[in-house]
């Protein structure tokens, strides 16, 4: 409770702030909506929200699964691997290189106005750090510990999986914590470029239509979504770094 | 299994450097060896030398085992740092052999090492959970759980207190023997108590030192363990020593 209050104070604090600057300036309410506006229109909107929502949850939740479950395949792989490391380490840079986001257009294009899109946007921002961090936690087996695995004669796939891999476990951590916060801007994103559904869709329509107090209501539950997903992937780091 | 004696030959090198000329070591089979010497000489290599491990100095002779066999699979050093996995509880470190092996590890005998080494009940704790002495004492049942007869320790006392390292010293010379042990320190005390032989390893070569007669461990409060540590110290600080 006494962690929770710091943040509860802030929030009221900004709050009233953002009341205070709406009464102040006089702005147009289709410019600048108080918060009490957002909130009625928040609740007047439940269904809608709620729906829009469960729909950028889903892509969220299936792209992140394949960009994780890819990315540690990937790392497991270059790891016991030293040809794949040659062959694929460049490509791999290479490709971080390219901006993800830039690719939504075509991804669009390509895989239409459905789930499909979002998804792989998703797994495509979440892929290349769960990868890297990784990659580099199994790398990085302390010395000490390489020794051990040299004179017990360990055999490579059992030295990957006794000693690397639950050493690499807080370095995964911290690449699920970057892929926690770029996957929301990913699904925004591609729903932005083209969609019928989900909350980034609702966004760009709603402010189509001067509808500004639903657009920061999807806003804030759009945060909402991506401080939980913070939250979870920083708790299962914090779990892994002890 | 019975322990080789080892016969260590040739110049150590590191680069062009010759760290310590013209060894000529043997190591008596199924007794203590000591190779003493200051920092940078070069003991450390030499013990990844025999166990085989990858380091930066080479030996031009070689390290040879009198009964003609190779070395390898025969050798398990215990390193100045633990070596313990934080994640896996003392069982399961002292069951990694095995399982990195891919054997079927063998948690009774293991457990009855704990014991051994005086870690009973103590299986289901983690490192972090354990004092400096009682990891140290888990590095030692994880050593004695690969079984081998060539045991290389390197320093592996040296981060403990003075009491505490005194017990292990005891406690390893009991549970070690019939190997060959080959122990690496800059302790004279140490060296004085656990060698059956010993060398003085710098820049110019080794020396064989003289130790008691006794049987290893001799007593902290034993006069001629006194008087060899002295007399180790002594040929330690000697001026081409102190450099």
């Amino acid at each position: 409770m006494t962690r929770l209050l710091p943040g509860l104070a802030a929030l009221v604090f900004g709050l009233t702030l953002w009341q205070v600057v709406v009464w102040a300036t006089g702005v147009p309410h289709f410019i600048l909506p108080g918060p009490m506006r957002v909130a009625s229109a928040l609740r007047d909107n439940a269904a809608l929200l709620g729906a829009q929502a469960g729909v950028t949850l889903a892509n969220l939740a299936m792209g992140l699964t394949a960009g994780i479950a890819l990315g540690m395949a990937s790392a497991l792989n270059l790891a016991m691997s030293p040809a794949a490391r040659l062959l694929l380490r460049p490509l791999m840079v290479f490709a971080q290189a390219v901006p993800v986001f830039a690719l939504a257009p075509i991804i669009t294009l390509w895989l239409g106005y459905g789930a499909p899109s979002k998804v792989v946007m998703v797994a495509l921002v979440t892929y290349f750090p769960v990868t890297s961090a990784f990659f580099d936690g199994l790398m990085r087996l302390p010395p000490d510990l390489d020794d051990l695995a040299r004179q017990m004669q360990a055999r490579p796939l059992r030295r990957l999986l006794l000693l690397q891999l639950p050493h690499a476990l807080p370095a995964l951590g911290s690449g699920l914590r970057l892929a926690a916060v770029q996957a929301p801007f990913a699904v925004i994103i591609a729903e932005w470029v083209g969609a019928s559904k989900g909350l980034g869709h609702l966004m760009l329509l709603s402010n189509g239509r001067a509808q500004t107090d639903l657009m920061f209501a999807a806003l804030i539950l759009l945060a909402a979504i991506s401080l939980c997903l913070f939250l979870a992937a920083d708790r299962l780091a914090r779990h892994w770094d002890r | 299994m019975t322990a080789p004696a080892l016969h260590l030959t040739g110049d150590l090198c590191l680069g062009g450097r010759r760290l310590c000329p013209g060894l000529n070591l043997h190591c008596a089979a199924g007794t203590w060896t000591v190779l003493l010497g200051p920092s940078g000489v070069g003991k450390s290599s030499l013990a990844r030398l025999i166990a085989g491990l990858p380091c930066p100095a080479h030996l031009t002779g070689g390290i040879a085992a009198d009964d003609g066999m190779a070395l390898a699979g025969r050798v398990t050093l215990m390193a100045q740092t633990d070596q313990l996995l934080p994640w896996a509880d003392a069982l399961a470190n002292v069951t990694l052999g095995a399982r990195l092996r891919g054997d079927r590890p063998d948690p009774d005998r293991a457990l009855a090492l704990l014991g051994r080494v005086g870690l009973e009940g103590h299986a289901d704790r983690r490192p972090a959970t354990l004092s400096g002495g009682q990891r140290q004492r888990l590095a030692l049942a994880r050593t004695l759980m690969e079984d081998r007869p060539i045991v290389v320790l390197d320093e592996p006392f040296s981060a403990l207190d003075a009491a505490t390292r005194a017990t292990m010293q005891d406690l390893a010379a009991e549970v070690l023997q019939g190997c060959t042990v080959i122990l690496i320190t800059h302790d004279p005390l140490e060296a004085a108590r656990l060698g059956t032989g010993a060398w003085l390893l710098d820049p110019t070569g080794a020396t064989p030192l003289g130790l008691p007669a006794t049987r290893a461990p001799r007593p902290v409060s034993d006069p001629a363990t006194l008087a060899a540590q002295a007399d180790l110290y002594r040929r330690l600080m000697t001026p081409d020593h102190a450099a």
